[in-house]
């Protein structure tokens, strides 16, 4: 049976997880994520789950790492200057295919900067944070109800690539509090790790079966014994300096998302289908996007709103899409210009594109998005 | 006590032997008391998980055949406290080193130690950055050099056990590569000790510290350590100055605290409970 309650965007995140079968949290206090250990604290051992406080943020991400090695569905919540910290581990769990949450709520950037001001400056951080290359995968939400199922969805895209996701939350959603329907279990999908099932010695560990982009995981303690480590290694577990082992892993951890890209992305298009001005944004930015295409639709003005709500990968097939209907795009997002240089890269100089960009922890407020759709509804018509 | 051969055999992965360790080092003979205590205690060994960090000691996860997991630089005590949390019922082991455990790692190793998490911590304690080429660690004795202390180490040294049991560990004990029987004994009782155990085995490391700092030979190193090791009995009965060289061989604190798991443990059957109950009304 579903619900309805009032909450919060950063306790909805825990009510996702949890949903989703998260039975271990490990993090740090750090403003505005803090609630989502607090909650944890509560919620965990009432399920049979486990949380812990750590002494720093790096440990917060090695405990999870370990508590999913042992099997767990485990998560970790930070906000910048704690994102900044667990960029080392997060690549840790990328090379040795390790499925984990990390939940980072920004904040205005960068160092301390402003606690408890919102901002969305460690999108490319998401991407690029990590030494090396690497595939990753974050989503970011709007609003709290989609909180909720989007950390469902970041749990099963983990366990199904075996790759940490990165749940790119800003203070907009994790700090508001809405109205939302907790859905009945069965109307959604929970997805679990796929298991080796072999026991005693498995010496092909990291070997992949055909038709599958990942090797099958076993838990530590159900009987099967191998090595993971954060050097290059080859099907055995092992570490290797073959060059032509290495190339053939870091292709794979591409490929498997790259080649299920389909599968990853999800975009919101909110009254694309005659637009002309496209205003994109992600995460808590769309709420202000949305009046301001409301207000301008009743102004006859064809504006429309294109959100990643994946946005690593970015969702550039999508957004290609759009691009021979438009006269023009409005970026507007809490930084100075992150995704700008993705929306630039995808659309080629094809369009125009202007830009409203906020770094002084102050909110993009839907009139200045109105303005930006007027001026370029006025363009237009010269 | 079983032939060193039979260990090997046992509990090592002998397709990636021999290992990577140089000459004289003390780290293989380290290992092997390991794979010893462990068999001494009869531990099932799809139970066991061996957790290391980076570094020289480190590389000894991937020849021990258990659940083994090689981890970030200075991470390996979190990353087993995760595992450890996740599931009581595994023998979580941290194999790491001077420089891991007690420099970049140093803050995981005494909140894991207050936590009196049930884990056992390994020191292989070469006093030197060896992976890197014999830089200068928290275990590199006043005055020695290194290649970062070319003019000599300024920095005091720490003293890992007194670290740990002061943090709250309830197990503390020091080991070295030749007090083979004593080491084996401090390490099964290590493992055997409910809480957090910390135990700092001396291993000589010919090839940087040995060599910057005129140690002599593997064997010499290993002399070294016969001639200085002595017993708490003896300990006692030495002056301060006497003790100057010296260090103890044997278990140095033992405390009966009781283990996180154990306590967080109850709090789930207590809140899981009290929800039911609720559920019930």
């Amino acid at each position: 049976m579903s619900r309805s309650v009032l909450m919060q965007g950063n306790e909805a995140c825990v009510e996702g997880a949890l949903a989703a079968g998260m039975r271990f949290f490990a993090g740090y206090p750090i403003t505005p994520s803090t609630e989502i250990a607090e909650a944890c604290a509560v919620r965990l051992p009432q399920v049979g789950g486990v949380f812990i406080q750590m002494e720093d943020e790096i440990a917060g991400l090695a405990a999870v790492i370990g508590a999913s090695v042992a099997g767990k569905k485990a998560m970790t919540a930070t906000s910048g200057p704690g994102f900044s910290l667990k960029q080392e581990n997060i690549g840790y769990a990328s090379l040795a295919e390790i499925p984990c949450v990390i939940v980072d709520v920004q904040r205005c950037g960068p160092s301390t900067g402003m606690p408890t001001s919102p901002a969305q400056g460690d999108l490319m951080q998401a991407r690029w944070g990590t030494h090396g290359d690497h595939p990753v995968i974050a989503v970011s939400p709007s609003g709290v109800q989609e909180v909720y199922s989007l950390a469902i969805r970041c749990f099963n895209l983990s366990e199904k690539y075996r790759t940490p996701v990165i749940f790119l939350m800003d203070e907009i959603v994790g700090h508001m509090r809405e109205g939302i329907v907790i859905p009945d279990p069965d109307s959604y999908e929970v997805i679990n790790r796929p298991l080796s099932g072999v026991s005693g010695i498995n010496k092909t560990c990291f070997h992949v079966d055909p038709g599958e982009w990942v090797p099958r995981m076993a838990p530590f303690g159900d009987g099967e014994r191998y090595n993971i480590t954060g050097l290059i290694h080859d099907e055995s577990g092992f570490p290797t300096n073959d060059h032509d082992t290495a190339r053939k892993l870091m292709e794979r951890l591409f490929q498997k998302i790259s080649c299920n890209y389909d599968d990853i992305v999800q975009v919101e298009n909110d009254m694309m289908e005659d637009a002309e001005i496209a205003v994109v944004c992600f995460g808590g930015t769309a709420r202000a996007a949305k009046e301001a295409i409301r207000e301008a639709r009743s102004h006859g003005i064809r504006a429309g709103m294109f959100r990643p709500v994946t946005v690593w990968p970015f969702p550039e097939k999508e957004l290609r899409g759009w691009i021979p209907q438009l006269k023009k795009i409005i970026m507007a997002e809490h930084n100075a210009g992150q995704m700008l240089r993705e929306v630039q890269r995808v659309t080629e100089g094809r369009l125009p594109i202007s830009f409203i960009g906020k770094i002084d922890g102050t909110l993009i407020r839907p009139d200045e998005i109105l303005q930006k759709i007027n001026e370029a509804n006025n363009e237009k018509m010269q | 006590m079983k032939k060193c051969s039979d260990l090997v055999f046992r509990y090592m992965r002998v397709d990636h032997l021999p290992q990577i360790w140089c000459p004289g080092c003390g780290n293989g003979i380290l290992m092997r008391y390991v794979a010893a205590a462990i068999d001494d205690l009869k531990l099932e060994r799809e139970k066991v998980v061996i957790v290391s960090g980076i570094g020289c000691s480190s590389r000894a996860a991937g020849y021990l055949d258990f659940n083994t997991i090689h981890t970030t630089h200075g991470r390996a005590i979190p990353f087993a406290t995760g595992i450890k949390l996740a599931r009581p019922e595994l023998e979580v082991i941290v194999i790491t080193g001077d420089g891991d455990c007690t420099a970049i790692g140093g803050n995981h190793l005494i909140h894991a130690a207050r936590r009196n998490m049930e884990l056992t911590v390994i020191v292989f304690n070469n006093n030197i950055y060896g992976m890197t080429g014999g830089q200068y660690s928290p275990t590199t004795p006043t005055g020695e050099y290194g290649t970062t202390a070319p003019y000599g180490n300024i920095d005091r040294q720490f003293d890992i056990p007194l670290l740990a049991a002061a943090a709250g560990a309830s197990y503390t004990a020091r080991g070295s590569a030749y007090h083979t029987q004593q080491t084996i004994k401090v390490i099964r009782d290590g493992i055997a000790n409910p809480g957090f155990s910390l135990i700092d085995c001396l291993s000589p490391c010919p090839t940087y510290y040995g060599r910057k700092n005129k140690k002599g030979s593997a064997v010499d190193m290993m002399k070294y350590q016969r001639d200085h090791g002595i017993t708490q009995t003896q300990w006692d009965k030495l002056s301060e100055e006497e003790r100057k060289d010296k260090f103890i061989i044997g278990q140095l604190t033992k405390n009966d605290y009781p283990g996180y798991t154990a306590i967080y443990r109850q709090i789930i059957e207590k809140k899981r409970e009290n929800t039911e109950n609720k559920d019930r009304k």
